[in-house]
């Protein structure tokens, strides 16, 4: 027992909440950001690489980023990517949040199996999805020859059923936190039912309404699997192009264009987050 | 229109029970005067709320009517209904400004916006917060908050206000002087109240009339100074104050007169007819203490003192005489002395009139 305490003593005094100082604690946030972020900045590196293969640094150009955007088979999937993109988003986050709020405000019968049904989609492999979506589509006889906005109809239809379940617990969640005495006073003080919900409820809503609606527009604009079932044979999406390219070889300009989808993504979470946070502080109270 | 004189709320036979179960108000009746400050008082759980909240119309009762301004409300919504009220969490809208907040009920009755701002400014002085219109709620202490919540609700000049708990969130200092101030303002407004609260010294502060509440059940309808002085069961003495029981055995003699034997306290006659288990109960700032036998038309008994607690003002001397629990006096500190001059474990008397003492048969 004194040789035990001894020893202890002669470590190095590290306290009880010092994790951080901690070696193995170093080493797994370490990993974990390596393994997060490795293959993005190398992606990134090599879109300034002046070089057609991705292999070794030849000097700094910008030239691969012009050429992407004089692409313009590659600029009109991204045109078509980001239509689809807020036609999504849109449509799904105001189903989301009519679900959300049907399931938070009413009792009625099979109301659990309602809510579970809605959130199933999200567990499905998306390739069940994607079959199930073309099947649909050729069975009921979507035509596949429409112009232009409309022909983007089947993948926006096929986005929406998979990305509104997300935004739809993300909003539930949010109501969570709603005290129903907000909603009661507002109707003690003469409101309707619905203007209750515009009123009060909505502005509750908000931070997760932000939230479903970058979920969508996320999950619509890099979704690989379910557009690739459901395209016409004239449309092409953002992902699938850039499949096709790197069929060939993996070209800087594809790199290229992959940088400005990350940039894009990240300005509009950014928007996001400021957004939520702003609401967060009016909604504390 | 209702006659004037007719009650402002009339409840007649109401139940409440819950889809799950619990049946959490059985057939109470009540009116609510107009004018008046009337509060419903019981322990937590009793039905309070419940009653309240069918009061405007957020549960429909399971059975019996509810008449307000004559009116049956039986198929009134919440939003048509001649009454507002105060939530226990003051429910204030946190993303509208407080001048937002107090005159929403005026927007949606479509009012122009210049009456809005003055009635708004009017509300806002009327609860002491004139000068914190533009602030957000999150800006606002919790006292601040409820003077909006209140502001809010009498801004479309309702016939009866309702409170749930309205002081519960308080603390204690606060709490006192918005005990005052609600019944100034109801002075002021000239509105019918009823507050709903667990705290019997908040009920009889404030109200004119208290209806006390067991599991569900109205146990006395009273003013104050009637439900400290004559509760009509043992729960409302009990939970009005502090009170003094003695067990005992009733005989009515047949001429007006009832004999109650208790083991401490021997024979005792008092008027009334009754029979079987009764308790005798005082309250303790009537019990008498000394340390000669008192003498005249007393109850009284010997024991010793098992506890003295000083409050400055006065003292609890507790008086171990045998019964299931020592024998609470209070005794003011009138003079400036060291206490009351009483040492545990000396052998006192406790005495009182047999006018101060309750005969509870229920
Ligand atoms: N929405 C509800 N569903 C089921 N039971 C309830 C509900 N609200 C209250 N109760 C029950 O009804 C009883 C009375 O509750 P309440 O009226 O809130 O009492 P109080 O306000 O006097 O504390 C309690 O037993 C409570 O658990
Ligand atoms: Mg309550």
């Amino acid at each position: 027992m004194a040789l035990l305490s001894r020893l202890r003593a002669r470590r190095e005094p590290i306290g009880p909440l010092d994790y951080y100082r901690k070696l193995w604690l170093r080493l797994i946030m370490i990993g974990t950001l390596i393994f997060l972020y490795g293959p993005i900045s190398t992606l990134i590196a090599f879109s300034f690489n002046d070089s057609r293969r991705n292999i070794v640094w030849r000097g700094f150009t910008l030239k691969y980023y012009e050429k992407a955007l004089e692409n313009d088979e590659l600029i009109e999937a991204f045109t078509n990517s980001l239509t689809i993109a807020f036609f999504t988003t849109i449509v799904s986050v105001i189903l989301a949040a009519l679900a959300a709020y049907v399931l938070w405000r009413f009792r009625f019968p099979f109301k659990a199996a309602y809510e579970g049904a809605v959130a199933l989609p999200i567990v499905i492999p998306e390739i069940c999805m994607g079959v199930a979506m073309m099947a649909f589509f050729a069975r009921i006889g979507w035509p596949s020859d429409l112009p232009w906005p409309l022909s983007l109809s089947q993948i926006t239809i096929a986005h929406i059923a998979f990305s509104f379940p997300f935004a739809a617990i993300v909003i539930r969640a949010r109501l969570e936190s709603f005290n129903r005495e907000l909603g009661e006073s507002a109707r003690d003080l003469g409101a309707s039912e619905a203007r209750v919900f515009w009123d009060i409820v909505v502005p509750h809503m908000k931070p997760g309404l932000i939230a479903g609606a970058l979920l969508s527009f996320t999950l619509s604009l890099d979704d690989f699997v379910i557009t690739f079932f459901t395209a016409g044979p004239n449309t092409v999406t953002f992902p699938v192009k850039v499949y096709s390219m790197v069929r060939f070889s993996v070209t800087p300009e594809v790199n290229a264009a992959s940088t400005i989808l990350i940039g894009l993504t990240l300005v509009l979470t950014a928007i996001a987050l400021r957004l939520q946070n702003r609401n967060n502080m009016n909604m504390q109270a | 229109m209702a006659d004037m004189q007719d009650p402002i709320i009339r409840i007649e036979n109401i139940c409440k029970t819950y889809p799950g179960g619990v049946q959490a108000v059985n057939n109470v009746s009540l009116n609510v005067n107009r004018g008046e400050f009337f509060a419903l008082l019981g322990p937590s759980g009793c039905g309070k709320t419940t009653l309240l909240r069918m009061m405007a119309g957020f549960e429909i009762p399971t059975s019996g009517t509810l008449l307000i301004d004559g009116q049956n409300m039986a198929d009134v919504q919440p939003n048509k209904r001649p009454v507002n009220m105060v939530f226990q969490s003051y429910a204030v809208f946190p993303h509208m400004s407080v001048a937002q907040n107090v005159g929403y009920g005026l927007k949606i009755e479509g009012r122009p916006k210049k009456e809005i701002a003055e009635r708004v400014q009017e509300a806002l002085d009327l609860v002491k917060l004139g000068h914190l219109g533009g602030r957000m709620p999150d800006e606002l202490s919790g006292g601040q908050r409820q003077r909006v919540a209140l502001a809010r609700a009498l801004i479309k000049r309702p016939s009866v206000l309702l409170l749930d708990e309205p002081l519960s969130a308080l603390d204690a200092k606060l709490r006192e002087a918005m005990q005052i101030e609600l019944v100034r303002l109801q002075k002021t407004v000239g509105i019918t109240f009823v507050i709903v609260t667990h705290d019997q010294d908040e009920a009889l502060s404030m109200a004119n009339r208290i209806a006390v509440m067991e599991q569900g059940v109205v146990k006395q309808i009273a003013g104050p100074a009637e439900l400290y002085e004559s509760p009509n069961c043992r729960f409302v003495a009990d939970f009005i104050g502090k009170i003094n029981l003695f067990d005992g055995q009733a005989k009515a003699n047949g001429n007006g007169k009832t004999l109650v034997e208790t083991p401490v306290l021997g024979k005792v006659e008092f008027g009334g007819d009754a029979n079987g288990p009764v308790s005798l109960g005082v309250r303790p700032e009537k019990v008498r203490v000394s340390r000669e036998k008192p003498s005249g038309n007393l109850l009284a008994a010997q024991g010793p003192v098992t506890d003295i607690a000083y409050y400055g003002g006065y003292s609890k001397v507790f008086v171990d005489i045998g019964a299931k629990e020592p024998v609470l006096a209070d005794i003011t500190n009138a003079e400036r002395s060291m206490g009351p001059g009483f040492e545990n474990g000396e052998k006192l008397w406790v005495s009182w009139r047999a006018e101060d003492t309750l005969v509870l048969t229920s």
